[in-house]
């Protein structure tokens, strides 16, 4: 009941091309996000979707249905947005029933779906406050509940959680993840934010300059990233790259190992480097050293290591896990 | 807050300034109407006492409503205030609303093109108006005032309520169009509520200079039943015999209605409403 198809969908505001023939299937059920970094598009996209900026060329099919002439609210559609953008003048029982009194449901109906998503959010206490007498994660609980009430086909999440503060947005992004295993419905999620896709995606769309780099779910564009872009983008700390001359691999340009594949010793190991700075954030630690084969390395312990700046170790990469890219950035497999 | 970190001889020298120029700007309207409660030769003897037992009288005050027909008067220029003001708002709000929200060809020569209003006087086309007026056949009706004013007030209403639509978050306006309001109803429902302080500001100032014209009704609406406040007051004032207790009495009069709308107007302006709405 929550299929979505796009296909070679562009969007040009003048001469400029934000999106550039994306084509993308979501299947019924799917929590699907997309990330990048600003100015890549992802929100352009959602408000494609949602009806809200219509695409200069390509179809949108929402269950199979083309949608690209359909206003937003006959789409099936809910979105939720990054500055919850309630009404101010209506009470939050209001507010969540405003898009069903206004396609005419019965007042029982309204009252029952309203109640069941307010339940659902534990927002039963706020149902007559105004929203600028609620905290800000109870406003945004309002605008997913909102969402919740229309029962869409489709959710539409517009970086819900960018402006809470960090405590609450582990607290909401369960709250996100509960839901959607509760209502098993099919989601659409734009973040910046990779923690946020890495943990709540089924599927995880990267996207670059307007179009798509790779799809996939969390752990493939973990383990197997396509091209260097997604290599960097996905994991933190970034993933170091060097160039492959300095290492002697033939047949590839760069190489890339994530920093937790990297083994320090003050002993022995493949490349000898010097400390440049160490964190000790407890649970890891992170050594960043200048080697004379690699440049600048950037590598993650577990645990508490007593490194210090400006101490010789030696570093060692898993073999087994290294990324080797070729002159067009793009992985070798 | 900013209380602790100011000594009280420099929030005194403030207070000092603020006090001076508010009594500069009562004293006219404080010497109307002490004025207007004295006999004629005491106006004249002593024009900055204030009425004692032996000056008062309120000889200005019976002249006014015995002679001419001052409710009447009163009544024309309340209907003539509200109803342009209402026109301007409405018309003014609905075309910053287009301005500021659609994108279509030509937006900003449009709006170039409605602000240039704001820098020609209209008094300026006073011949042509009037000429027009005449055609059609609306000499000495209140409609021929309510639509020279409404035009009047209209550039300045859409200049400052443009530029305050734009700050209404487009998510707001998003979020209503995927609950499927209307874009009558996204207007009417949703901006106009969080532009009301910007409208209570364009009401004031379209209001004063509406209430107090004396040029449109003299030209256009000259006629007895359609005279204005302003207007009706003129008759006091003769070619050789000026009646002051008359002339001040009128004057006093008509602050008050303005008044009671200025003070609806200003309540509007305190925000409260908008917060919350978005962050």
């Amino acid at each position: 009941m929550g299929s979505l198809q796009l296909k070679s969908i562009r969007k040009a505001f003048g001469t400029h091309e934000v999106l550039k023939g994306i084509d993308l299937d979501v299947t019924d059920g799917e929590f699907v996000i997309f990330v990048g970094p600003s100015g890549c598009g992802k929100s352009t996209l959602l408000r494609v979707i949602a009806g809200l900026e219509d695409a200069t060329q390509g179809s949108i099919r929402i269950d199979g249905q083309e949608v690209a002439t359909v206003p937003p609210a006959k789409r099936g559609i809910a979105m939720v947005f990054q500055s919850y953008a309630l009404y101010p003048h209506l009470t939050v029982k209001d507010n969540m029933g405003l898009g069903l009194k206004q396609a005419g449901a019965p007042a029982q109906e309204i009252e029952t779906r309203v109640s069941k998503a307010s339940k659902m959010l534990s927002l039963d206490p706020y149902l007559a406050r105004r929203p600028a007498e609620l905290s800000g994660g109870q406003r945004q609980r309002v605008a997913i509940g909102r969402a919740i009430v229309r029962e869409p086909k489709l959710f539409l999440f517009d970086e819900p959680l960018s402006n809470l503060d960090a405590a609450l947005r582990v607290q909401t992004r369960l709250e996100i993840a509960r839901l959607h295993r509760e209502l098993k419905a099919t989601m659409i999620y734009v973040t910046h934010d990779q923690v946020e896709a890495m943990t709540l995606a089924d599927k995880i769309v990267v996207l670059s300059a307007g179009a798509i780099e790779q799809v996939g779910s969390p752990m493939e564009l973990y383990n197997h990233p396509a091209n260097v872009f997604v290599a960097g983008f996905i994991g933190s700390p970034q993933m170091n790259f060097i160039d492959a001359g300095k290492l002697g691999e033939s047949g590839a340009k760069t190489v890339g190992i994530r920093p937790e594949h990297i083994a320090l010793s003050r002993e022995s190991g493949d490349w000898k480097g010097k400390v440049v700075h160490v964190e000790h954030l407890g649970a890891d630690t992170i050594v960043y050293m200048e080697t004379e084969a690699t440049g600048l390395l950037t590598v993650r312990l577990f645990g508490e290591h007593q490194y210090a700046t400006d101490d010789v170790v030696f570093a060692t990469p898993d073999r087994n896990s290294m990324h080797r890219f070729d002159a067009n950035d793009r992985a070798i497999r | 807050m900013a209380k602790a970190t100011q000594s009280p001889i420099r929030s005194g020298f403030v207070h000092l300034a603020l006090i001076a120029y508010t009594l500069i700007a009562l004293f006219p309207v404080f010497l109307t109407i002490i004025n207007s409660f004295k006999a004629k030769n005491a106006i004249f003897r002593e024009p900055m006492a204030v009425p004692t037992p032996s000056t008062f009288s309120l000889v200005g005050y019976e002249t006014v409503l015995k002679q001419g027909d001052f409710l009447l008067y009163f009544q024309n220029s309340f209907v003539v205030t509200v109803v342009s003001i209402f026109f301007v708002l409405l018309f003014g709000a609905m075309a910053a609303f287009a301005l500021s929200e659609y994108r279509f060809r030509g937006n900003t020569a449009m709006g170039l093109y409605l602000a240039i209003g704001i820098m020609i006087p209209i008094r300026l086309g006073t011949v042509a108006i009037l000429q027009g007026m005449v055609a059609a056949n609306l000499v000495n009706t209140l409609t021929a005032l309510i639509l020279v004013y409404t035009a009047q007030g209209l550039p300045l209403a859409i200049f400052i309520l443009s530029e305050f639509m734009r700050t209404v978050s487009d998510d707001l306006k998003n979020a209503g169009r995927i609950d499927g309001l209307s874009e009558y109803a996204i207007f009417f429902r949703l901006v106009l509520p969080l532009v009301r302080p910007a409208m209570a500001t364009v009401a004031v100032f379209t209001m004063i200079p509406i209430w107090n014209d004396l040029w449109f009704p003299l030209i256009l609406a000259p006629g007895e039943s359609t005279k204005t406040v302003t207007l009706g007051s003129q008759m006091f004032i003769g070619q050789f015999v000026t009646n002051w207790n008359a002339v001040l009495a009128a004057l006093s009069l008509a602050i008050f209605p303005v008044l009671v709308l200025y003070v609806i107007f200003s309540r509007q302006l305190i925000r409260g409403i908008t917060a919350g709405a978005v962050k």
